[in-house]
């Protein structure tokens, strides 16, 4: 044998050639993601029951800690460890290439390994109770800005050895022509990313100066709009790495093949030129910015990225029609979406996640977005309902679906407690559509997010919301134990297949 | 495929009918939007602050210290009531956890409102008419205001500035 045999192994169900050291950072960034979700999933069922104001489980303390921890575990850990495997997948699985780098890979994991640790423990020790937008003065201790920094520096070195991937891969040419659709979509992915991060280095590297006491504090609104230029935009890589998801779990379960090539990519491309300027609706209620300025960014620009979710919306679904149609689904307007494979968890979630993503998280983005609307949606209950409705709804769902393919293709496992997957897409799906509706609902009466207590209790004057708010309320508690269970019985999968699921032999 | 090359013509495929129809429509739809926001913002009767300012947390204690001796008629819970005339400056100070002083305005009088904090970052939202904006340290975000309704207004503070954050809430009447 040679070193190439050892190195490579073919997948029998694809035929495509797997290389073993991007296989294994595939395998542990994958792994620790979910270790991070069931961290994150635990602090939500806490905010759950606290802000089910009948329950109010949690002391004002340890609700606002646990909130830093759950942003920081989900919006962070768990998505970007899961977007590291996929750029690693996209780009040598997909491409039948050997990682550029591999030890710069590992240097990726431990960096970010490191950078997540430090800040969990920071936050747990009380020592950074700023929740995950960190606005200046309000001082988190300095280890916590260091952890920061190290989890994004990992994180571009990822970026970094995805692009060298694909450099090697074309020099040796194996592949003939141009990188296929989800590996232009991660290419895209990866792009934002790079232009996230560099916005958390000017946000956060000034920050841990500060902190230390080597330098003055920034201005507090400069602190805001360098810091939604990485806190937002980093929304904007899972959006792009999700959409690349969507196509590849449209093939993956029903054989689809993009309608059009040139439009699908076309709107990746307006993705990479337009998102990132919307992330300034943050400031619309701010002092700083003229209306001009407002209506320009978070208008024209933003709506030419809107216009990239819109082509999307309408060739992922019109794919897997014309997949199921070529089947022999052709009667009428819907046999194709009768017959289409609803047992299957990586389809359903695709589904869910399009859906949730699109009707829910998307049209409701757009609305906050307005200058004037935003003045009736700012730090209500209503931005959370709709960034779990596209962060959670939308790219967690749409990751979890393909999972259930990455464990048989990368783990060489056969999915376990098959029929806990099944159902575990609706459970989690559904449940989120409820939660994220009562949240924005909520979020229309002017609850406020990120707070204890909404009643006034200790405060020198009381607010009473009414019945109605308290049952909205209510709703959010009981479908966020719901999400729990559905996140629960993913992981429950996912770390069972690992255990005792039945080995695939090559 | 999406997981396999494209085929070599790929960009020069001609675009479906259908999609085709949908793209002008996304795009039209985007264009309309676009163009409404700057209508929104000259027809509509509430916007954002265009009068900001930077000014610094002692500037704007001095100020408010200043507002409150002129214009102040009593005290509740340890917190200045004070009654500004029409078309006067009032100033507004945020502070952990707390909103002063409690403002007595008069219904279809207009003020100008100043909004600064003397520490960190708070959110000023008024309930129960659910108006939103954000107060920065360093910063004066100047609104015109015209209350409409006579009541009791309770200003909650919605952007996290501590662990005491839920305790901050303060009070504006209005008086017909």
């Amino acid at each position: 044998m040679n070193a190439d045999t050892l190195a490579f192994r073919t997948c029998p169900t694809t035929g495509l050639k797997v290389h073993r050291p991007a296989e294994v950072l595939i395998q542990i960034n994958a792994v620790t993601a979910i270790v991070f979700l069931l961290v994150g999933g635990i602090m939500g069922l806490f905010m759950a029951l606290t802000r089910w104001q009948t329950v109010h489980l949690l002391n004002e303390e340890w609700f606002y800690r646990l909130l830093t921890l759950h942003g920081i575990a989900m919006l962070v850990a768990w998505i970007i460890f899961f977007e590291m495997a996929i750029l690693y997948f996209a780009s040598a699985i997909l491409l039948n290439s050997r990682l550029a780098a591999p030890w710069a890979g590992w240097v990726q994991y431990v960096l970010m390994l490191v950078g997540g640790a430090i800040v969990t423990v920071e936050v747990l020790m009380g020592r950074a109770d700023v929740m995950f937008t960190s606005y200046v003065p309000l001082a988190a201790s300095h280890w916590y800005y260091l952890g920061i920094i190290l989890f994004a520096v990992g994180a571009i070195v990822g970026c970094v050895v995805f692009f060298a991937t694909l450099m090697v891969a074309k020099h040796e040419k194996t592949y003939e022509g141009s990188v296929p659709l989800v590996t232009f979509g991660a290419a895209a992915a990866a792009i934002i990313a790079i232009i996230t991060l560099a916005h958390g280095a000017i946000t956060f590297v000034p920050t841990w100066l500060w902190a230390l006491g080597l330098i003055p504090m920034m201005d507090a609104e400069v602190y805001r709009l360098l810091f939604w230029g990485f806190g937002h935009s980093s929304q904007q890589i899972n959006v792009c790495a999700m959409v690349s998801v969507w196509y590849l779990l449209g093939t993956l379960t029903t054989g689809s093949k993009p309608i059009n090539e040139k439009v699908s990519r076309s709107a990746f491309a307006l993705y990479i030129l337009f998102i990132c300027i919307a992330s300034e609706h943050h400031l619309l209620v701010d002092p700083g910015l003229s209306a001009a300025h407002k209506t320009w960014n978070t208008g024209y620009f933003m709506h030419l990225a809107v216009l990239a979710s819109m082509i999307h919306a309408y060739s992922v679904p019109a794919a897997v029609e014309v997949a199921l149609r070529k089947k022999g689904y052709t009667k009428g307007l819907f046999e194709w979406l009768k017959k289409a494979p609803w047992g299957d968890p990586a389809f359903s979630s695709l589904a869910l996640s399009l859906v949730g993503f699109g009707f829910l998280g998307g049209i409701s983005g757009v609305v906050y977005g307005t200058e004037q609307l935003n003045i009736i949606s700012h730090n209500t209950l209503r931005i959370p309902g709709h960034f779990h409705a596209t962060v959670v709804a939308g790219t967690t769902l749409a990751f979890m679906g393909v999972t259930y393919y990455v464990l048989p293709l990368i783990f060489r496992r056969e999915v376990a407690f098959k029929g806990i997957a099944k159902w575990q897409p609706y459970v989690y799906g559904l449940s989120l559509y409820a939660f994220c509706t009562a949240m924005m609902f909520a979020g229309g009466f002017g609850v406020s997010r990120r707070q204890w207590d909404m009643t006034g209790v200790d405060a020198p004057f009381q607010v009473n919301f009414g019945p109605v708010v308290d049952l909205t309320m209510a709703v959010v508690g009981i479908s966020g134990v719901l999400c729990v269970v559905g996140g629960a019985m993913y992981v429950l999968v996912a770390v069972g297949t690992l255990l005792v699921g039945k080995k695939i032999n090559a | 495929m999406s997981i396999s090359s494209p085929d070599r013509n790929w960009w020069d495929t001609p675009v479906h009918k259908e999609e085709r129809l949908w793209i002008i429509l996304a795009l039209t739809w985007s264009i309309l939007l676009t163009l409404a926001m700057p209508w929104w913002h000259v027809t509509g009767e509430q916007n954002t602050s265009q009068a900001y300012s930077k000014m610094t947390a002692v500037e704007f204690d001095k100020a408010t210290d200043r507002f409150i001796d002129k214009y102040k008629v009593g005290e509740e819970q340890g917190t200045p009531v004070v009654a500004p005339p029409a078309d006067s400056d009032i100033y507004l100070r945020a502070r952990q956890f707390s909103w002063d002083p409690i403002l007595k305005l008069k219904a279809n009088s207009s003020y100008k409102l100043h909004l600064s904090s003397g520490d960190v970052n708070h959110g000023f939202s008024v309930f129960p008419i659910n108006i939103n904006f954000e107060v920065v340290p360093g910063w004066d975000n100047l609104l015109v205001v015209t209350p409409t309704k006579a009541g009791e207004y309770t200003i909650i503070c919605n952007e996290f500035c501590g662990i005491g954050h839920h305790t901050m809430i303060g009070k504006i009447y209005v008086e017909s």
